[in-house]
């Protein structure tokens, strides 16, 4: 009998919290739970974004694509809002895990965002109906005028013996082999068996010279003076020059990849509305431009460049860049299974030479 | 209330935190994407980079664990030696650092082991050569040895202060010298702690992908790392569930050898 009442006396306190959890946390008007990169928002964003709508943010972080995947597909935490990138955006639609965007909702994202990078979304969202560009950039070399006295003009560079041990790569598999397949003027999409095992045997013959294979590392490395030369996101080359003026950022004239990470709605969103309202609020040029000042990424707000003050930073070739000066610009797009088991299986080799 | 409904909840937490994962483990590592029961997961440890991996973690790991135990068994003789007062204080350094998260400290010896980190410009004022031991295997057993030393000083210093001083003496009056009492007498009895130091030092050692993460710029790829990825980067959890249980197998038999040497030293010790 004491027993059964112990039972009881839990299972009312479990109810009791749980129905604390479900009414006390979301605000007047619900909640919205986002999943973004890690420090890719201005947190005054968010608290100004619930003060105006009086919807509690409920925000989560990630650090690469493939983190996301399984949760977002497991379905276990419903999120309203992700900021994937391209790849992993078509990898998204094929699996039917994406609900196609609203735009008589969002009116500030045909208003604002640039019709330019609609149209590179293409690539990856065929019909453009399930993304909205958030942040977008290019990948190249970040280094160190003082320890590079040479041009940097080329990914053949980080080949160079001359700079053994001062040279830091990107530890994912598709930026890696990004370098290697660009290097040798094939595409980053590859899934030639040749061309792949060709940049897997350069990838192997430049391991000697690497100091480290990091992420977001190379920033604060690049910064310290640690290496001469690193592979980075063009986002953190601002902010990188920011804290140390001698170091430059290039992009290899054999090309690189342009990215683009945008929001998109989960299918099993259980706040639509207010994710379109999230949307809406962050495609609003003052709050773009606020993100953009914190986080240094380029921004496909044209409203909120407009507003951008310094005329450096308006026109720079490395937030802005011009890009129809390059020919062999491209995005990534998702490789199937197969593809990405077999990148990553060459990565493997590549990592325990 | 009697003891059972008293052990209800360590059962549940058990059930919970421990069963469950380790069937789930055991369930992804012998199934594939269609969920067909396959040994394929385990056998890929016969691959070249995997059994490579899993080889450079035994070594990596049996020389750290060994470095840690000729520094923790002098070490743990003088603290037994001490007075009270002196020991515990002594005790207390090499349980302070332990306070903060182990993953700050291993920052910090990314810091200090830099190219331009801390110890290299203080070499570098001193005009002295520069340590280029980061990014290197080296740098990974450093890592180990400091992050693992006090689970190897504190169960030795244990056995050691168990160890009764008229045993020694005995030894000694019977006309045993030094060195004959400490191989006879001492290290003998001490066994215990060396064996639960061992296995404290050599599991976490074998199975980790941080301080091979932070101090080896990731260019080193040990079995704890291989399986890491496949999770969170590859999404391949069967197969690292399938090289999570081989690595199971490895910890058992470790285990398993010291339970009987445990065994065999209670007996001579008797």
């Amino acid at each position: 009998m004491k027993k059964r009442a112990l039972v009881i006396v839990m299972l009312i306190t479990s109810v009791l919290s749980l129905t604390a959890c479900g009414s006390g946390s979301g605000g007047k008007n619900g909640e919205v739970v986002v999943y973004n990169w890690g420090e890719y928002i201005d947190p005054d964003v968010l608290t100004a974004f619930e003060e105006e709508t009086g919807i509690h943010v409920i925000y989560d972080e990630f650090e690469t694509n493939e983190i996301m995947y399984p949760k977002v597909e497991a379905g276990a935490s419903a999120y309203d809002v992700v900021c994937p990138s391209d790849y992993m955006i078509r990898k998204m639609i094929d699996n039917d895990l994406l609900a196609p965007l609203d735009f008589d909702k969002i009116p500030n994202a045909r208003k604002y965002i640039g019709a330019q990078y609609f149209e590179q979304s293409r690539e990856f969202d065929p019909t453009g109906e399930y993304s909205i560009p958030y942040c977008w950039g290019t990948v190249g070399i970040l280094y160190n005028k003082t320890m590079v006295d040479e041009p940097v003009d080329s990914w053949d560079i980080l080949w160079n013996e001359k700079y053994a041990d001062n040279i830091l790569m990107q530890d994912s598999v598709r930026d890696a082999f990004m370098v290697a397949l660009k290097r040798s003027g094939a595409s980053m999409n590859s899934l030639d068996e040749a061309e792949l095992q060709a940049a897997k045997d350069a990838l192997i013959a430049q391991k000697p010279l690497v100091q480290a294979y990091v992420i977001d590392q190379v920033r604060d490395k690049m910064i310290g003076g640690e290496a001469a030369l690193g592979v980075i996101y063009s986002g953190e080359a601002i902010y990188t020059q920011r804290e140390n003026p001698d170091l430059e950022y290039v992009i290899p004239a054999e090309g690189t990849n342009v990215w683009i990470d945008s929001w998109v709605i989960p299918k099993n969103a259980p706040n639509r509305e207010n994710a379109e309202k999230f949307i809406d609020y962050m495609c609003r040029p003052d709050i773009a431009l606020k993100n953009f000042e914190y986080i240094t990424y380029s921004t496909p707000n044209e409203g909120a460049r407009e507003l951008i003050e310094d005329a450096d930073i308006k026109n720079s070739p490395i937030a802005f860049p011009d890009l129809s000066q390059y020919d062999n610009l491209e995005t990534f797009s998702y490789l199937g299974e197969e593809g990405d088991s077999l990148y990553n299986e060459l990565w493997k080799e590549v990592k325990s030479e | 209330m009697n003891k059972k409904t008293l052990a209800f909840p360590y059962v549940l937490w058990a059930a919970a935190f421990i069963v469950i994962p380790l069937c789930m483990v055991f369930y992804y590592g012998m199934t594939d994407t269609t969920g067909a029961f396959t040994l394929e997961n385990i056998i890929t440890i016969a691959t070249a980079e995997h059994a490579k991996a899993l080889l450079l973690s035994i070594e990596l790991s049996f020389v750290s664990t060994l470095i840690c135990f000729l520094l923790a068994y002098p070490l743990a003789m003088i603290l037994t030696n001490m007075n009270v007062s002196q020991h515990s204080f002594i005790v207390l350094i090499f349980i302070l650092p332990m306070w903060m998260n182990f993953l700050l400290r291993t920052l910090a010896w990314q810091t200090l082991l830099e190219k331009t980190g801390v110890i290299n410009s203080i070499l570098g004022f001193l005009h002295l050569p520069a340590l280029e031991i980061i990014n290197t295997p080296g740098a990974i057993v450093l890592g180990m040895v400091y992050n693992f030393l006090p689970f190897m000083v504190l169960p030795i210093y244990n056995a050691l202060t168990k160890i009764d001083n008229n045993v020694i003496n005995a030894a000694r009056d019977l006309g045993a010298n030094g060195v004959q009492t400490f191989f006879r007498v001492t290290l003998p009895l001490s066994v215990p702690g060396i064996i639960s130091g061992v296995t404290m030092v050599f599991i976490p050692a074998l199975t980790t992908f941080v301080i091979s993460t932070l101090l080896g710029g990731s260019k080193i790829l040990l079995i704890g790392n291989v399986i890491e990825q496949e999770f969170t980067q590859t999404g391949n959890w069967h197969l690292g569930s399938g090289l999570s249980i081989v690595l199971m197998i490895f910890i058992i038999v470790n285990m398993v050898i010291e339970a009987i040497s445990d065994r065999e030293g209670e007996h001579t010790s008797l």
